[in-house]
């Protein structure tokens, strides 16, 4: 069965692309894999490099055990198999930002074997992403050509910073999928501790491998394994925003089917993603691929974790992504939608327990991912430095929930709270926004409404919508404080209808 | 003076103790001796002042009665190790005039200990060789030439300065290391005693690596007592390197001596190889004879892999050292020659910087490892060193310890081999087994041959028992009786 909305039409039929990531994320540490020396933004550059990151004569490895312990909190975040046994192999290859002439990282005996992840769309229905693997590796350096035309300048602060390769099996469809799993990995990162997860200074970057296949190619590999079903794949190197997963995702599908329906081949290489353009490019064929002649780092013993060790971090886990999901469902009647709202940041859904604490759930998360997460967004901060705390969400729900205000005047009694002009209650009593409930005011401004509209009211009792006049013209002279219940109740019994 | 520097260390640090000397009279007669030495080429630097500095205040430590095991003792720094401030090549090229600005383990432990450095010695670049004639400094030449001749000898290597400066007085103990036998060859060459100990007993960090799985640092010295005094300091854990046991180091010297009676020796049937000189047969046979006589049971013993060692260690080894020293790119430090790009520039400085011996075994390592190949030549070797480590664990279910000749044939004339690197790999034919298992072995100067050159035999012993070798060793030395000197020459 073929989901129609991942067919891409081509002139010789339908295709459909296959999506694989290794996401590339730097582990939150304060030292970096091997050297002990410090990890930070902003330090000077070449200020944070350790004469091991630099490749002394005589220097060695010592591995970091704090980085091995994030990575096996991921592994277990990602529901995948820790191996108590893995080794760290040398990646050889020449290039000014990596001292060594070698990059640590493990390539046969990774530390975490196969996972999963699930995935939302944004209907809120659910895919799930195979986890092949995750190893650590060294970060190189930074090479900047821009500094001076006839010079490379290289800054060795992040040689040797601790990298996790989340390597995921090629099951998104869609650069839509693609988008939604690095969102979800980066939220089980973030929720984990293990990686900051800041996409913008580059400590969460993706390699994104696509191929293109015909409808039903897919699902023979699924069956049997074999790659034979689908088409050779590119990989598109260090792509950092979803957007630009989405666009390089979308140009590259594209680029391979026209070629393939030109009758062409799609050669395997690395190709890079250009921002401006739009486009991807060549980067290196599998001809001119370096053979980086792995073999077992011989300063460095294989990597044995106890199992009490690892039983003692699966304990410490939090609250993940998935089970605060299904528990604020459970717990608060919250549709899966704004559940799954709620969850993208684990500091939005402790906002919103807090706040919803005897209240309304549904009204307090609607205020909370609505109007709330719009303000911060457009004010550029984080729901941890909101302005408005959980408790001022509280009360503004409650004035709802108790009648005191309507969810129109709420809006305003909000916007003024953002201002700064104190809590609502305060707000609402100061500003006189209390909803007019008070039968007796609004029976006599009923009276002389319909008193002065005869036509009207004679015209309700045929089409009883047109009561909808009548309500605007009272909300319009209470200036919308009218509590609408109670009018709609009074104008019912004095039209004689309902 | 001659009397300060022909004093084992023992007796130095019993003539330190009892003030007959101090550590800066010593440490001159030495100073002296190395300045007289120059045709031996076995300093690539002499640290004059700095020896008599660390003298000074080796002698003002032992006044204030706070002196260390090695207390003004004055020694040769192998060039592999890095010292802090004092140049340090691993005699290549490449390095030019690198300073570095941290001391390495081994040595801060020597300087933990009292002892002073007179300089750092020869070897073959980057400890890739057996005849010390890799060497960007040329090569050193061996004190002792057969009776009559005035041909130069190689002192074996690649720690051929070591060997050299303690076969020849210029210190009174010498720091080595042992990738395949680079301490072991060189004492048999030069009638001194070598001991390359369990792989993981001295630290790397701050050792220029070769093969980082095979190398090992130890002491070159002129009994076996003075090697177990050294090693003792030079020994023990070291959190910076991963690869360093977390063991307590055991009073080596107080091995030295003890009895052997009872002990059983194993003779590996396998090390009788086809064209070795009879001489060294026959010294074989009188190191039997007086174990025997010293009480130990002799046991014959097989090795089947032997004959795989070599070919296997020159994979392991080259395979390590092509990326090991692909640090070497002239970015950072060291040597460099600009090109008209990047790529230009590596091969530049890498044409320029590295010999031809390195640049075998780079291509060598480079090669095995490439894909395609790894499986066949990597994957393999590493399988052969398996089956070597278990040779041994099955031998020495039934023995203490083994002997062996520690090379094929006693020292060879400087370029004799030069045109044939195959025949010169040969030369660690013994003595590469012992580091593909990680395993102590120490070379003593047990005879010389009919031209009057030493020869050594070899013990090997269980990792970690270098106490047993270090009491066969004793005795062994004590039957021997080795007191032949080079006559001086230079």
């Amino acid at each position: 069965m073929t989901d129609t909305s991942k067919v891409i039409e081509g002139r010789t039929g339908p295709w459909e692309m296959v999506l694989g990531l290794e996401i590339h994320a730097q582990v939150a540490s304060k030292a970096k894999l091997f050297s002990g020396a410090a990890v930070g933004f902003g330090g000077g550059p070449n200020e944070q490099v350790s004469l091991v990151d630099a490749a002394m004569p005589g220097m060695l490895p010592v591995i970091n055990r704090f980085c091995v312990e994030q990575a096996v909190r991921t592994g277990l975040g990602l529901k995948a198999q820790i191996n108590l046994r893995s080794t760290f192999d040398r990646k050889n290859y020449f290039y000014p930002d990596l001292p060594q002439g070698y990059q640590i990282s493990q390539f046969k005996d990774p530390v975490v074997g196969e996972g999963e992840v699930i995935v939302e769309h944004d209907d809120g229905s659910t895919f799930t992403v195979r986890i092949e693997r995750l190893h650590l590796e060294q970060d190189a350096g930074k090479s900047l050509h821009d500094q001076d035309p006839n010079a490379t300048y290289v800054d060795l602060n992040r040689a040797g910073t601790a990298l996790m390769e989340i390597v995921s099996k090629p099951d998104m469809r869609s650069a839509a999928e693609a988008a939604a799993y690095v969102k979800k990995v980066r939220t089980i990162l973030v929720y984990l501790g293990t990686c900051d997860g800041d996409m913008e200074k580059g400590n969460l970057r993706a390699d994104v491998n696509v191929s293109v296949c015909r409808p039903g190619d897919y699902e023979k590999f699924r069956e049997t394994g074999s790659f034979s079903h689908l088409g050779t794949r590119c990989e598109i190197k260090n792509v950092n925003s979803y957007r630009y997963i989405q666009q390089a995702i979308e140009y590259e599908a594209r680029r391979q089917i026209e070629i393939l329906e030109d009758g062409g081949k799609i050669i395997q290489e690395t190709r890079l993603f250009d921002p401006n353009k739009i486009e991807t490019r060549s980067m290196r064929s599998k001809e001119e691929a370096h053979d980086y002649r792995y073999f077992p780092d011989p300063d460095l013993l294989p990597l044995i974790l106890d199992p009490a060790w690892v039983k003692k971090i699966q304990d410490s886990l939090p609250e993940l992504p998935d089970a605060k999901k299904a528990r604020l469902q459970s717990q608060y009647g919250l549709s899966a939608y704004d559940a799954g709202v709620l969850i993208t940041e684990q500091a939005r859904a402790d906002f919103f327990e807090e706040a919803a604490k005897g209240r309304d759930a549904k009204l307090t998360s609607n205020w909370v991912t609505n109007e709330l997460a719009a303000r911060l967004t457009a004010a550029g901060q984080d729901i941890g430095d909101s302005p408005l705390k959980p408790a001022d969400i509280a009360e503004l729900v409650t004035l709802i929930e108790e009648g005191v205000i309507s969810s129109k005047i709420a809006k305003d009694v909000f916007d003024r709270m953002w201002a700064g002009e104190g809590g609502a209650r305060a707000i609402v009593e100061k500003q006189g926004l209390q909803q007019v409930s008070d039968t007796g005011a609004l029976e006599a401004m009923i009276d002389k409404l319909i008193a002065a509209n005869p036509g009207q009211a004679a015209a309700v009792k045929d089409k009883p919508q047109a009561i909808g006049w009548f309500v605007g013209q009272l909300m319009k002279e209470t200036g919308g404080k009218a509590n609408p219940g109670t009018v709609n109740q009074l104008l019912k019994a004095k039209l004689g209808i309902g | 003076m001659s009397q300060l520097t022909s004093l084992t260390l023992k007796a130095a640090l019993a003539g330190l103790a009892d003030k007959s000397f101090s550590s800066e009279e010593l440490t001159q007669a030495h100073v002296d001796a190395v300045a007289a030495a120059k045709p031996l080429n076995a300093f690539v630097l002499e640290t004059p002042e700095k020896a008599l500095d660390m003298a000074r205040a080796a002698d003002a430590r032992r006044a204030r009665g706070e002196a260390g095991a090695l207390e003004g003792a004055p020694l040769g720094i192998k060039d592999l190790f890095c010292t802090e401030g004092v140049r340090s090549t691993a005699c290549s090229n490449i390095l030019g005039n690198f300073v570095p600005t941290y001391e390495s383990t081994v040595t801060a432990n020597l300087w933990r200990d009292g002892a002073v450095m007179l300089g750092k010695l020869n070897m073959d670049e980057f400890a890739m060789g057996s005849s010390n004639e890799s060497s960007a400094f040329g090569p050193v030449v061996n004190p002792w030439r057969a009776e009559g001749q005035n041909a130069k000898l190689t002192p074996g290597g690649s720690s051929g300065g070591s060997a050299t400066a303690v076969a020849a007085d210029l210190c009174l103990g010498a720091t080595a290391t042992d990738t395949g036998g680079s301490i072991r060859q060189p004492a048999a060459f030069t009638g001194t005693v070598g001991i390359k100990p369990t792989y993981g007993r001295c630290s790397r960090w701050g050792v220029v690596a070769f093969a980082s799985s095979l190398d090992q640092a130890g002491p070159i010295a002129k009994t076996v007592e003075d090697a177990a005094i050294l090693l003792k300091s030079m020994s023990g854990h070291d959190a910076k390197d991963s690869t360093s046991l977390d063991i307590e180091v055991p009073d080596f010297p107080s091995f030295v001596g003890k009895s052997v009676k009872g002990l059983r020796i194993g003779i590996p049937k396998e090390y009788r190889v086809d064209g070795m000189p009879a001489e060294i047969d026959e010294l074989w046979e009188k190191g039997i004879a007086w174990l025997k006589d010293a009480g130990c049971e002799i046991v014959e013993v097989s090795l089947p892999h032997t004959k795989y060692a070599l070919p296997a260690y020159y994979i392991v080894a080259p395979a390590e050292a092509s990326s090991n020293l692909a640090r070497y790119d002239g970015m950072r430090y060291g040597l460099r020659v600009e090109g008209a790009n990047l790529t230009e520039t590596y091969v530049n400085t890498r044409a320029a910087g590295f010999g031809t011996e390195v640049k075998r075994r780079i291509l060598i390592g480079t090669y095995v490892l490439s894909a395609g190949y790894y499986d066949a030549y990597y994957v393999k070797a590493l399988k052969v060193r398996r089956r070597i480590a278990d040779d041994f664990d099955q031998a020495f279910q039934k023995v203490d310890a083994l002997l062996t000749p520690t090379a094929p044939s006693a020292a060879f004339g400087l370029g004799e081999n030069a045109d044939d690197p195959v025949a010169m790999y040969l030369n660690d034919i013994f003595t590469v087994t012992v580091n593909l298992a990680g395993l102590p072995g120490m070379s003593i100067p047990a005879g010389v041959d009919h031209k009057g050159l030493p020869l050594g035999l070899q013990l090997i012993g269980k990792a970690l028992d270098e106490g047993t070798l270090f009491s066969l060793g004793g005795a062994l030395e004590k039957a021997a009786d080795f007191r032949a000197k080079p006559a001086r020459w230079w």
